[in-house]
């Protein structure tokens, strides 16, 4: 019992900055739309938003399914690609030559452009979306992957050359687990960006049927006036993004247990 | 007992060896090494003129000298990561121990050991018994599971030594092992060290700045000149094992390898 009372304590006061931060945020946001400072089709105060959330909960949450199965699937794509990109990137000096520049340059490509072509191929369904995701997520993946897997300590890989070590063995036993934090590091702004990708996917693509995300929910909303429920969709969005980002550092506890130990910490 | 050491190493693998001492296990003939830098000659480095060096079979080579004589680039060449510039390196396959220990942080103690066998194709658990059985030997036990960051400076540094034997060349090329520990842990590490090659008989090149450590571990210590490293003399160490740092014939030793240095009193 007092265990438990300990834990809920500790889980609390964790949370509570944030917590705290958000009331504020809300509290003056509150004042500031009832005191007449915005007309409200500008800027819903929040408890019309709370409203809208309750109001048109089955509605959101069909979004809400649609948008977080294309986020995740998105960015599983960019994460698998990215580190194996970066890898290969690593691995090759032509591939760095050769695609680097490239990969940098996939990031200044303006999503509208090619999304004709993407519907073109793949049609109506979920899979233009999951490749704009995927090209806008995969770069810091591949960004952190490289630089993490240059930056193994040049001696160590020496000491593995005098095992006799093979390049696959140097890259299995040093590189590749030396560069893990980084390359999690690089999915955690994946992660950060891959629910604006979502909207950008949505909102870019076609799509038919009633129910098309909450990227398109807001766009819809937008031009109806409907602001409330365009920001009822966004605060969905925001929570999605706050909770992927901290299931991964779970995830991480997982992946690499060993993390390396604290800066500092050779005498 | 130096010469037990001796006579208990066959070249392994020889079927009924000569009775004739084999070939040296390192044989360094009037090597020298050049660090170019490319386009400006004037700025390349001569890091070792005509060094010539030789150990034999089981034979503990010393070699002190000052800071950035060479030392390092030395056992670089013994080990095969470097080509000499002029000379012959003539070598067994030789193993690492660097100056730091280069332990890998996600592994634990145990592991990074076993990491040779391991690069060698040997399964984790049994690299984990070889490994496991030298830490027992050498004193190490109850250390298996430790990380390197939760292990002092001198732990590391045993653990790095063992890694070093599993690597299972009949050389070892040890660089400044100590050089980072205070001086009541080096004081320990080498009695470890002499304990550790006295049920591991090895061929060793030990290079290090300290005089003391070079006469209390090896058969023999050549001085290095100030860079170019030259050898500026051999002195043969024929005292019985364990040295204590006080006897007077260890004393005297450490008298003559640092007037050859340059540093006597």
């Amino acid at each position: 019992m007092r265990r438990h009372l300990g834990y809920t304590l500790r889980c609390a006061r964790r949370v509570l900055p944030a917590f705290l931060v958000a009331l504020g945020a809300l509290g003056v946001w509150e004042l500031y739309v009832d005191l007449g400072g915005v007309n409200s089709a500008l800027l819903p105060a929040p408890h019309e938003i709370a409203t809208e959330l309750w109001r048109n909960g089955a509605l959101l949450w069909t979004n809400f399914a649609i948008t977080a199965e294309e986020v995740v699937l998105g960015l599983l794509l960019a994460l698998v690609g990215g580190f194996l990109l970066g890898v290969a990137i690593h691995l090759s000096p032509l591939l760095r030559r050769g695609i680097y520049p490239h990969a940098v340059g996939s990031q200044a490509v303006p999503i509208a452009v090619i999304s004709p072509l993407l519907v073109f191929w793949w049609g109506f369904g979920v899979f233009p979306k999951l490749f704009v995701i995927a090209l806008i997520c995969f770069f810091p993946v591949v960004v952190t992957t490289v630089d993490a897997l240059a930056a193994v300590d040049p001696e160590q890989l020496k000491l593995l050359r005098t095992f006799d070590a093979s390049r696959w063995q140097v890259f299995r036993f040093a590189e590749l687990p030396a560069a893990m934090p980084a390359a999690i590091s690089g999915a955690r702004i994946a992660l950060a960006v891959g629910v604006i990708g979502a909207y950008i996917a949505e909102t870019s693509t076609a799509t038919t049927g009633p129910y098309a995300g909450l990227g398109r929910e807001i766009v819809t909303d937008l031009n109806v006036l409907a602001t409330a429920r365009a920001y009822a969709a966004a605060t969905v969005l925001f929570a999605f993004a706050v909770a992927c980002f901290y299931a991964l550092t779970l995830a991480e506890r997982r992946l690499v247990p060993q993390t390396n130990p604290p800066r500092g910490a050779r005498p | 007992m130096a010469a037990g050491t001796q006579t208990a190493e066959p070249a392994a693998g020889t079927p009924a060896p000569a009775p004739v001492p084999g070939p040296p296990a390192v044989s360094v003939e009037a090597v020298s090494r050049i660090y170019a830098d490319s386009g400006r000659p004037d700025r390349s480095v001569r890091a070792l003129a005509e060094v010539s060096l030789r150990a034999g079979p089981g034979e503990v080579l010393a070699v002190v000298g000052p800071s950035g004589c060479g030392k390092t680039t030395l056992l670089e060449l013994i080990c095969g990561l470097q080509e000499p510039d002029g000379g012959a390196v003539r070598c067994a396959p030789a193993a690492l121990m660097p100056q730091r220990d280069l332990l890998l942080p996600w592994l634990n103690a145990v592991d990074n050991a076993a990491l040779a066998p391991r690069i060698a194709g040997m399964r984790r658990a049994a690299a984990r018994e070889r490994a496991g059985a030298l830490f027992a030997e050498l004193g190490l036990a109850g250390f298996e599971a430790a990380r390197p960051h939760e292990l002092s400076g001198g732990m590391r540094q045993r653990v790095a030594f063992v890694r070093t034997l599993l690597a299972g060349k009949p050389v070892l090329c040890l660089d400044e092992p100590f050089g980072a520990l205070d001086a009541i842990t080096r004081a320990e590490m080498q009695s470890w060290l002499a304990r550790a090659l006295r049920r591991e008989p090895r061929t060793v090149v030990l290079v290090t700045h300290d005089v003391e450590e070079a006469v209390l571990l090896a058969d023999r210590v050549a001085v290095l000149s100030p860079r170019p490293g030259r050898v500026r003399a051999e002195l043969a160490v024929e005292l019985p094992r364990p040295r204590a740092r006080t006897d007077a014939a260890v004393v005297a030793l450490r008298e003559r390898a640092l007037r050859a240095l340059g540093l006597g009193a």
